[in-house]
């Protein structure tokens, strides 16, 4: 049901872990639905020189929380606010249909991250 | 790859013995239809008879309760619906527990919304249902009560003769699904004091889409869902699957023959996988009641990892179980039996359940446990929810 990529993905998920004094966290998902997806990015200079995630969740969740921070990895936020929950899926050569809206949340994550990071940009 | 089958809860492999039983109403002059006076037909008609006669024999009933029918699901809807309105006229009250197969669950939901009244016994934390509760659900009105004998995703073994002494007290229709218990401990329709039973062929090594339903003589019930013709005397219209029916025959008969030497031997594999996951992993329990439970069910619910997960990391190194996860049942919700046991959402997304069969062996379930270490440690590390407190391993 899993494309290959899917399976790559979630066998070896690129960038697992925190970020210590990270720039913006972004948390969405919840318990009960059974998927949670957090991203730390560390920004400078506009552009997204690190991030890492963890996710709790099925093997979808877990292959676009990883396929998610190999987009962003390197771009500038501009870039980065473009990625989609359909461009995740569609890198990943598709997601079955029951999965595409439970468990394709890396890119809100993403987009709460810069949010985030915006965010205390502001105040300073 | 070596490969590994943990899901007999889900189907079970044909046994050779029933393969070559049925290959033999495949080929050759064994095509007849057993409705026809011919030849043919009589040869067909005497395969049909000798499976039911096994099937009667194995469950302690006599050849005119057997009727076989198209799988488990359609012997439960049967069952169910039948019963209900053939017993319209005395009542409408319908009760089970909230732990059923959808096969029996959506079925008394259907006939709720016909104008049924439906009770759902609640069950404790092992998935047990309390016969105190049975008792306390009559009403003048309870035209059938529904029980499981043994739960499909824990495991637990529900007291089935207990409740069948109370409806036949009450001379209310009892059906019992036991499609997951049957060949792993004893099955008899007079111990049970049940009216209506339900049998699915693929659980215990005979083939897919062949079930059956036991309706004791005397009891209320009429078919109502099929009409056709006179197969089945009267009582399932369609003409007979025979080859199935035939492969169901033989399964039966293997699944008796050998079930006190082949439970004791489960149970053994099945208390050592127990043992050895709970004194291995942190934060899993066992779900399902400790000893009342199949011999050859293993479940558990790991925290701070998800099923399907678990399943996938299994799947690639050739070891194949399932998940009561929302992922893997298609829906959003978790299971609803580990839901009703009362485990919170995030908990019973961890369900992990391993059913063992005729070929595991003690080296199956070690090189599992070889390989389930560095999954667990992998899905954790990879868990927001994980803690370092809860890991045993010193903060950062
Ligand atoms: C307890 C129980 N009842 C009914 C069924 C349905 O049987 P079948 O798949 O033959 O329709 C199953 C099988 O999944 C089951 O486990």
């Amino acid at each position: 049901m899993y494309s290959e990529k899917v399976m790559d993905h979630f066998n070896n998920p690129r960038n697992v872990g925190e970020i210590q004094d990270c720039s913006g966290v972004g948390e969405v998902g919840n318990p009960v639905c059974g998927d949670i997806m957090k991203i730390f990015i560390q920004v400078e200079d506009n552009i997204i020189k690190d991030i890492k995630f963890k996710t709790f969740g099925c093997g979808a969740a877990i292959a676009t929380s990883s396929m998610v921070t190999e987009m962003a990895k390197g771009k500038t936020i501009e870039e980065a606010l473009k990625i989609t929950k359909q461009s995740v899926a569609d890198k990943l050569d598709g997601l079955p249909p029951q999965k595409m809206h439970c468990s394709n949340l890396a890119a809100d994550a993403l987009h709460k991250a810069i949010e985030d990071y915006q965010n205390s940009q502001e105040k300073k | 790859m070596r490969r590994i089958y943990f899901d007999h809860s889900a189907t079970t492999p044909v046994h050779p013995l029933v393969a070559r039983e049925m290959d033999h109403f495949l080929t050759g002059d064994n095509f007849g239809n057993p409705s026809s006076m011919h030849y043919f037909g009589r040869i067909a008609l005497n395969a049909l008879d000798e499976a039911r006669e096994k099937v009667a024999r194995a469950i302690g009933a006599s050849t005119g309760e057997i009727i076989f029918t198209s799988s488990g699901t359609e012997s439960d809807n049967m069952a169910i619906h039948g019963a209900a309105y053939t017993n319209r006229r005395r009542g409408n009250h319908i009760i089970t527990s909230a732990v059923e197969h959808h096969a029996v669950l959506h079925t008394v939901r259907a006939l709720e919304s016909h104008g049924f009244d439906v009770t759902i016994l609640p069950v404790d934390r092992y998935g047990m249902v309390d016969i105190n509760d049975v008792e306390a659900a009559i009403t003048d009105k309870t035209i059938l009560i529904s029980v499981m004998h043994a739960n499909n995703e824990v495991g637990t073994i529900m007291p089935i003769a207990e409740i069948g002494r109370l409806a036949q007290e009450r001379r209310i229709t009892f059906h019992v699904d036991a499609v997951q218990s049957f060949g792993k401990i004893p099955v008899n329709v007079d111990d049970l004091g049940v009216n209506l039973l339900s049998l699915a062929g693929h659980k215990f090594y005979g083939p897919k889409g062949v079930g059956m339903l036991y309706v004791r003589k005397g009891t209320p019930w009429k078919q109502t869902m099929l009409y056709g013709g006179a197969q089945e005397h009267m009582r399932r219209a369609g003409t007979e699957n025979i080859p199935a029916i035939v492969g169901f025959g033989k399964a039966v008969e293997l699944a008796v023959e050998k079930i006190d030497e082949e439970s004791k031997r489960l149970i053994t594999l099945r208390d050592r996988m127990i043992k050895e996951v709970l004194d291995r992993f942190p934060h899993v329990e066992l779900t399902g009641h400790p000893n009342l439970r199949l011999p050859n069910h293993v479940s558990f619910v790991f925290r701070y990892i998800e099923g399907e997960s678990m399943l996938l990391s299994l799947d690639m190194r050739g070891i194949a179980v399932s998940s009561g996860s929302a992922c893997t049942s298609g829906s959003l919700e978790p299971s609803h039996v580990l839901l009703s046991m009362g485990y919170p959402h995030e908990v019973a997304h961890g369900s992990l359940r391993l059913t063992l069969g005729k070929d595991n062996t003690e080296e199956d379930v070690e090189y599992f446990l070889d390989v389930m270490e560095p999954i667990v440690t992998r899905l954790r590390a990879m868990s927001p929810l994980m803690r370092n407190s809860d890991a045993n391993i010193p903060a950062e």
